[in-house]
């Protein structure tokens, strides 16, 4: 049944009828069951605690129904997109109550419908710990819950709340409504007005306007223009698309649909990274759904609008996100970018006028045309309007996906939303932007986040992958990390990137392994200038950023490296040795598991490691279960408790 | 290329002399039209602009800019504009270059070419860690290009990043014309042009054909075979479309005596001398 009689919509106005008769069929609906299918969920067992709760909602139907709980009618259940909160999966809520359930097992659905279903009860061990946020104690509801109390969410507006492959669940929460908005009541100038005053800009990484950008091309406008949505996200630890195309594929499609209206074309792309296969699905399934809807295709609702949405998947290629490299792909070519002197509005693919947005930037775009410019304009700061998603990973407390207006700081999205660091340690510093973003020390923890600050402190808004790190943390070793990443990506077209790459890593690896020089560190940063200013596309031109940024921070600690061999951090193996100290039981338990027989001693007395022997591993530190191995680095010890 | 496609023209100034150039022109071709010395390794007359080798580099500075902001782009990409100021040898130029080429020194330490052009932007030796290896390819990719130019694509560049390396995957596609061969800057791909009638390139050995009054060597049977295909496609018959084919694909070897490869390789003979 796709319009209520089975044929596609007609006119705009069949469309929302048909969203209001959804809606007031769905007001008989006292509970529904959503359990979380996002990746981490998914992967911790979700897809069988659904089917639990079909088969236990079954095995209750009559207990249920005398509560007057029947299912379709009164009682629903359903996957949905990421919650968010993966460090808690898998999640389940509870609607209209907002009962949210951590951990949960399928074993577990039994007593949630016993429980909660029938006898209004709270199944307490699945309950949220507070910790010591809110006075501690156990959080009944997400919206008690700081993590989701201080978020507000545009992009992520239905990611968690419908069931991504539903149709009728998303006109129910007003899909579409945008769309049936602009192709009745407004000019395609007028779309692009407000997406214009709404100050929106590209969610992706460059922050450039969206509406501007949209004006250019349709200034340029031969014949056709194409329209693309970037959807291949690859920034390691970032996953914010990835959640909207799984979890809200209509949303993007929206957007899509809007932008094509506003700018008269007719063919668009999405090209989806290809480890997103539940994407492609989910996307494919909404793309079929709105061709039978009479959404896509010829004659969209009756208005005589033709669009045609197609799926390109990416072949793993990080750079491929880069804007130039990706319409290279779609072209059927090697995907290597090009000089983007000539912009892509003028000559893009196929040397034609086109526009690409990323996932993120679409998705707001329904948003904004259906409450306002004006209402997108109030969130956020300075040049910087709306909410950014997040990806917040690391060693952070609450890690997962988060959404926030523009210009909250650094310390509310790592403290209040992200709870603190692991274990308590010290903050020492969060990267921002992806595997070319920086990486801000702990007196920048107050800057407030949105794409121009984050430029000048040296950091980048990027995509918005976060990695919160501890003291645990080398910045050396994070520096060449990142660079290590970017070698196996970099296209390897032009010689700064291609080259320089190798050098940087080569010259970091020197300085991690204790052979650092005088010298070294001029000689990067002159390398890192050449980089930045002379290669062809932002990949290379971003690619020095985690070893600028932390030169630029952590400056002492690659100046401890090479004057005085000491890694600080405990992590950069050549730098630090492993001692025991008085503190062991003389268990054994570390003699047995050493690699390389490098511990000896008697039973029940203090055993010693031969620095000779050992090889830093860390094994017997991680099996130690008494504290009692010490990292040390240049005469200093360095970490007394677990590496986490 | 610079391809004028309309008589418009634009007014730009570079290092300081002023220059009408027809719109859509880029700032290399302009500027070395003007007999400036602009060095660069990827680029050639008879193909595409790419912009890999970084070489052309210069600052430029578009009107109603900052007087102190200059910004660092690629000449034979960039598209001269009204009112624009370009510095083809400035500090920052001039410093990105030598970076540039310290490290092509580090990639192809046995490149005499290479080691040239270093030495004219002061770096006699390379700072970084250099590559063990007598490999000369500095990843240009003419090669490949004209390759595809001609109609062939017998040679691809395999992997990505510092791994990146030249090939002949289709190698059943080569004809033994030695474009290749003789566009390369760095002389990195190795060849015999005739040895007893034999030739040989990437690893694969032709006949070769000479025309029986002159002992003039045409080419091998491929080559001649591609040729002659190409000319029917074009509506033309044998065997007076042979001259005419084999010219275009000489145009590559012509266009290479005017670019500065030439200059440079025929100063490294006179030293030698």
């Amino acid at each position: 049944m796709i319009s209520g009689n089975g044929k596609p919509f007609g006119s705009p106005q069949a469309l929302l009828e048909r969203a209001e008769a959804i809606r007031t069929e769905r007001k008989a609906i006292k509970q529904e069951i959503r359990v979380c299918a996002g990746p981490g969920c998914i992967a911790r067992g979700a897809k069988d605690i659904h089917k639990q709760f079909q088969s236990e909602i079954k095995s209750h139907a009559k207990e249920l129904k005398a509560a007057g709980l029947e299912l379709d009618a009164t009682l629903s259940e359903k996957c949905t997109g990421c919650h968010g909160m993966c460090e808690a999966g898998p999640v389940v809520t509870l609607e209209p109550e907002g009962t949210f359930y951590t951990g949960v097992k399928p074993r577990d659905a039994k007593k949630i419908v016993e429980k909660t279903l029938l006898h209004d009860q709270l199944v307490d061990p699945l309950l949220y710990e507070l910790g010591h946020q809110r006075g501690g104690g156990k959080a009944e509801r997400y919206t008690d819950i700081p993590f989701y109390s201080l978020q507000v969410r545009v992009a992520l507006r239905n990611v968690g709340v419908v069931d991504p492959t539903n149709f009728d669940d998303f006109l129910a929460e007003g899909g579409f409504k945008a769309f049936a908005k602009a192709v009745s009541e407004m000019t395609p100038e007028a779309v692009i007005d407000q997406v214009e005053e709404s100050g929106l800009r590209g969610r992706g990484g460059a922050g450039f306007s969206t509406g501007r950008k949209w004006r250019g091309a349709l200034r340029v406008k031969k014949d056709r223009v194409w329209l693309i949505c970037n959807g291949d996200e690859g920034d390691p630890g970032a996953f914010m698309d990835r959640a909207i195309m799984e979890g809200d594929p209509y949303s993007v499609l929206e957007g899509m649909m809007i932008a094509a209206y506003a700018l008269g074309a007719t063919d668009a792309y999405i090209y989806v990274r290809h480890e997103y296969p539940l994407a492609v699905e989910h996307l494919q399934l909404a793309i079929d759904k709105l061709h039978t809807a009479g959404l896509l295709g010829d004659n969209i609702l009756g208005t005589g609008m033709t669009l045609n949405i197609r799926i390109s998947r990416g072949g793993g290629a990080f750079v491929c996100g880069e804007s130039s490299a990706l319409m290279r792909s779609l072209e059927g070519k090697v995907g290597e970018p090009r000089a983007k002197y000539v912009r892509s509005v003028e000559k893009g693919l196929h040397d034609e006028p086109t526009v690409l947005n990323n996932v993120e930037t679409f998705t707001c775009v329904p948003a904004i045309i259906d409450k306002g410019a004006g209402w997108f304009a109030s969130m956020g700061r300075d040049k910087s309007k709306g909410t950014k998603a997040f990806s917040l990973v690391g060693k952070v407390k609450h890690t997962g996906l988060i959404e926030v207006p523009m210009g909250r700081t650094l310390r509310e999205i790592i403290y209040d939303i992200g709870g603190g660091i692991i274990d308590d340690r010290p903050f020492k510093a969060v990267q921002t932007g992806g595997p070319s973003g920086g990486c801000l020390p702990a007196d920048k923890l107050d800057l407030p986040v949105d794409f121009d600050t984050l430029s000048r402190a040296g950091a980048m808004m990027g995509s918005g992958g976060m990695i919160v790190m501890d003291d645990h943390t080398c910045m050396v070793d994070v520096a060449k990390y990142f660079i290590n990443f970017l070698i196996g990506e970099s296209c390897g077209k032009c010689v700064p990137c291609r080259e320089g790459l190798r050098q940087v890593y080569d010259l970091l690896d020197k300085i991690t392994k204790g052979e650092g020089e005088d010298g070294d560190i001029e000689k990067i940063e002159k390398l890192c200038h050449t980089m930045e200013v002379a290669s062809l596309c932002a990949l290379g031109k971003s690619a020095p950023y985690p070893v600028t940024s932390t030169l630029k921070y952590f400056r002492d600690e690659y100046e401890e490296h090479i004057q005085n061999k000491v890694c600080r951090a405990g992590v950069c193996p050549s730098l630090i040795m492993y001692e025991i100290n008085e503190d062991c039981t003389g268990c054994d338990i570390c003699a047995r598991h050493c690699p390389t027989e490098a511990i000896t001693g008697i039973k029940k007395k203090m055993y010693t490691i031969d620095p000779e022997k050992c090889i830093s591993c860390g094994i017997c530190k991680s099996v130690c279960k008494f504290d009692a191995v010490d990292i040390k680095s240049g005469d200093k010890i360095v970490s007394r408790d677990a590496v986490a | 290329m610079s391809e004028a496609k309309t008589n418009e023209t634009v007014h730009l100034t570079i290092d300081g002399r002023e220059v009408d150039a027809p719109k859509g022109a880029m700032i290399l071709d302009v500027a070395r039209g003007m007999g400036i010395d602009v060095p660069s390794l990827c680029a050639h007359p008879g193909l595409e602009p790419f912009g890999a080798c970084r070489l052309c580099v210069v600052e430029i500075q578009k009107p109603g800019w900052d007087d102190w902001y200059k910004q660092l782009v690629t000449s034979c990409l960039y598209p001269v504009e009204e009112g624009l100021k370009v510095w083809t040898d400035s500090d920052e130029v001039r410093q990105n270059r030598s970076v540039v080429l310290d490290l092509q020194m580090a990639r192809v330490p046995e490149s005499d070419y290479i080691r040239e052009l270093g030495r004219q932007y002061g770096v006699e030796k390379t700072s970084y860690a250099e590559r063990d290896t007598k490999d000369t390819c500095i990843m240009c990719t003419i090669c490949v290009r004209a390759c595809e130019a001609i109609g062939r694509s017998a040679i691809a560049t395999l992997s990505r990043g510092p791994d990146k390396y030249v090939d002949v995957p289709n190698k059943d596609a080569c004809i033994g014309c030695l474009v290749c061969a003789s566009l390369c800057p760095t002389d990195a791909i190795p060849f015999t042009a005739n040895d007893n009638g034999k030739r040989r390139i990437w690893d694969k050995e032709f006949d070769l054909v000479t025309d029986e009054r002159t002992g003039e060597v045409l080419g091998t049977p491929e080559y001649l075979a591609h040729v002659q295909k190409r000319a029917e496609g074009n509506g033309l018959v044998w065997p007076e479309t042979l001259k005419q084919e084999s010219a275009k694909v000489k145009r590559y070897e012509y266009a290479r005596k005017l670019s500065r490869v030439a200059d440079v390789e025929d100063r490294l003979a006179d030293e030698a001398k």
